[in-house]
């Protein structure tokens, strides 16, 4: 079978069009969106490509990682400074970036994996590898500590891709190129014979070991794709943002940020991080306007009722909203 | 006929109790072998310290001449030792043909040549109907041949099946009996079967180690073991020769 073969093989007509009709959807959406709603999709991109990153590790292998604003703030970090102090762009910076992240990961892989730390315990392990950094690089001379790494910016008439310096439709198309290949990757990773390991490792870890899985083995990798796939958008996060704070990049809340999307679409599945990340973002805009509209300007009000519009979705859809809206469609879906 | 599994003098304690004491004994290449006795004598763990799970204290285990004790149990069944569990553990959000498939990629790198060996073995195993229903949906009788059939897809030596008959109608428990005999037969696999349903222990078995306390108090023929006293007195009790 080709290589496109395999990838759409069981894959039903309906979900074709569906991709098909998403995928010129996005891609013409900037020709027709107006400034901001250009800056909610970029957004929605860039929580939809790291919210696969992050079920890789999650959805597919079973371990849940509470840190990964980590590998987000590494890639940053990194990118930015090679910038910030010898010019390195960003594509070669990502050389340096993501082996950094990936070591991060490995690290974290090793020390709970070999040392059989795991379930919540593993979980704390990954907040507190990123609460360190947060507060090492609030200290760290070589990228300003925490007042803050900045890079320099002026008004682009064009966009120079190779330093990624430009306007947003720029970060928009490299975040839909992302995202893309993401979800195709992960349905080829999915498909293949790790991916059964490592479902047969989130399903049950000891049964996985007694069919003959290096359980350690399988699971190193998942968190090193994950931790490499992950630093990428901290590198366009940097350029897009153009600067960085420890206080901000690697906070919590950026780490629950990122569970968020797949966990409300499907934790598990190819759609739920998309689709749940266009859920998330769409209502954060959405009560963002309302509350606006309403002149209600009381300090957290968009936080309670975002939860409680969360805590809806979670009670009444646990498995993720694409799960129920597949069978909704009658896309038969299981494990895609 | 050569020895596939020789034990020798292994224990293993569980804080204050001597869960399997000393034991020794060997399984010939080709052989039924079974595994009985009383709750609790330490048939399961004898199990679980050949696949790995548990280091024996003290002794050793030796499979195709290599010695396996204190191996990681995906390393013992990739030297050839496939197992179920008393409790069964298929893993249940995949499907029955997942299941079986994650076995067969073992020794198999492409997972269309897997799926295609996954359903011989399901075929074998009578589940190749239900091969789409996940894992989760299945009876229990249905559950427990789905991890003979995993145990299975890993192309093993020595498979080790850990009262794979208990809570089976005796129409189901013959259907086992014959698969497990068809196999042996046919593909020349080796079975340690531990297992309280005496009907099919002796419709199987060439040899039957019964142990008590952890200790071995009888070992042979099916027939000479249930006549044996100390067996009929500790565990089959006087009716079973009826
Ligand atoms: N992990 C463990 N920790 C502590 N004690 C254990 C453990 N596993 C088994 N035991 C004890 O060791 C003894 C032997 O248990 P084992 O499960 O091997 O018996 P069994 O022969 O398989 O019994 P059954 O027929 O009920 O399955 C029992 O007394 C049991 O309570
Ligand atoms: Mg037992």
């Amino acid at each position: 079978m080709t290589m496109l073969g395999r990838l759409i093989d069981g894959v039903s007509v309906r979900v074709l069009i569906l991709l098909g009709v998403l995928a010129v959807a996005l891609l013409i959406a900037p020709l027709i969106a107006g400034d901001y709603l250009l800056t909610v999709l970029i957004l929605i991109l860039y929580f939809a490509y790291i919210g696969q990153a992050w079920n890789i590790m999650m959805g597919f292998a079973g371990q849940l990682s509470l840190g990964h604003a980590l590998y987000v703030g590494l890639g940053a970090y990194t990118a930015a400074a090679l910038y910030v102090h010898f010019g390195i762009g960003p594509w070669l910076g990502l050389l340096v970036a993501v082996p950094v992240a990936a070591l991060a990961g490995a690290f974290i892989g090793f020390l709970a994996f070999r040392f059989k730390v795991g379930g919540v315990y593993f979980a704390i392990l990954t907040i507190a590898v990123c609460e360190f950094a947060r507060v090492g690089f609030d200290h760290l001379a070589w990228t300003r500590g925490s007042s803050g790494l900045f890079l320099p910016v002026s008004q682009y008439s064009g966009n120079d891709l190779w330093h990624l310096r430009g306007r947003p439709v720029m970060f928009y198309y490299i975040l839909l190129a992302a995202t893309a290949l993401a979800f195709v990757g992960c349905r080829a990773l999915l498909q293949s014979r790790i991916g059964y390991f490592w479902r047969a490792i989130r399903e049950d870890e000891e049964a996985a070991r007694s069919t003959g899985i290096d359980t350690f083995h399988y699971k190193m990798i998942a968190v090193v794709i994950s931790a490499s796939m992950t630093s990428f958008a901290g590198v366009i996060y940097a350029f897009y943002y153009n600067n960085l704070f420890p206080e901000q990049v690697f906070h919590i809340s950026r780490s629950i940020e990122i569970i968020l999307g797949p966990i409300v679409g499907g934790v598990g599945t190819l759609f739920g991080p998309i689709l749940g990340a266009f859920v998330l973002t769409g209502l954060a805009e959405i009560l963002n306007n309302v509350l606006a509209a309403l002149g209600i300007d009381l300090p957290g009000a968009k936080q309670v009722f975002y939860g409680i519009c969360l805590l809806f979705v979670i009670m009444a859809l646990p498995d993720g909203v694409w799960p129920w809206l597949a069978r909704r469609m009658g896309l038969s879906e299981r494990s895609k | 006929m050569s020895t596939l599994l020789k034990v020798e003098g292994i224990s293993k304690r569980f804080r204050g109790l001597l869960a399997v004491d000393r034991l020794s004994f060997e399984v010939p290449k080709g052989a039924i072998f079974a595994v009985i006795g009383p709750n609790g004598a330490g048939k399961t763990t004898l199990f679980n310290m050949i696949a790995g799970v548990y280091t024996p204290d003290g002794g050793t285990i030796t499979f195709r001449g290599e010695r396996i004790e204190g191996l990681t149990p995906d390393k013992v069944c990739r030297r050839g030792i496939g197992r179920t569990y008393q409790i069964v553990r298929p893993f249940p959000a995949l499907s029955v043909e997942d299941n079986v498939i994650v076995g067969a990629l073992l020794h198999r790198n492409g997972v269309v040549d897997a799926r295609a060996h996954a359903l011989d073995v399901l075929r074998r195993l009578d589940l190749y109907d239900k091969r789409a229903q996940l894992a989760s949906s299945l009876t229990l009788p249905d559950r427990k041949r789905l991890e003979v059939a995993r145990a299975l897809a890993t192309d093993p030596k020595l498979l080790l099946l850990d009262e794979v008959m208990a809570g089976l109608r005796p129409t189901e428990t013959d259907r086992i009996v014959a698969i497990l005999r068809e196999l042996n037969r046919e593909t020349g696999l080796t079975i340690v079967l531990i297992e309280h349903v005496m009907r099919a222990v002796m419709a199987l078995a060439g040899q039957i180690l019964v142990l008590n306390h952890g200790k071995p108090i009888a070992q042979g023929e099916p027939q000479a073991v249930v006549h044996d006293k100390a067996v009929i007195d500790s565990y089959l009790g006087a009716e079973a020769l009826s």
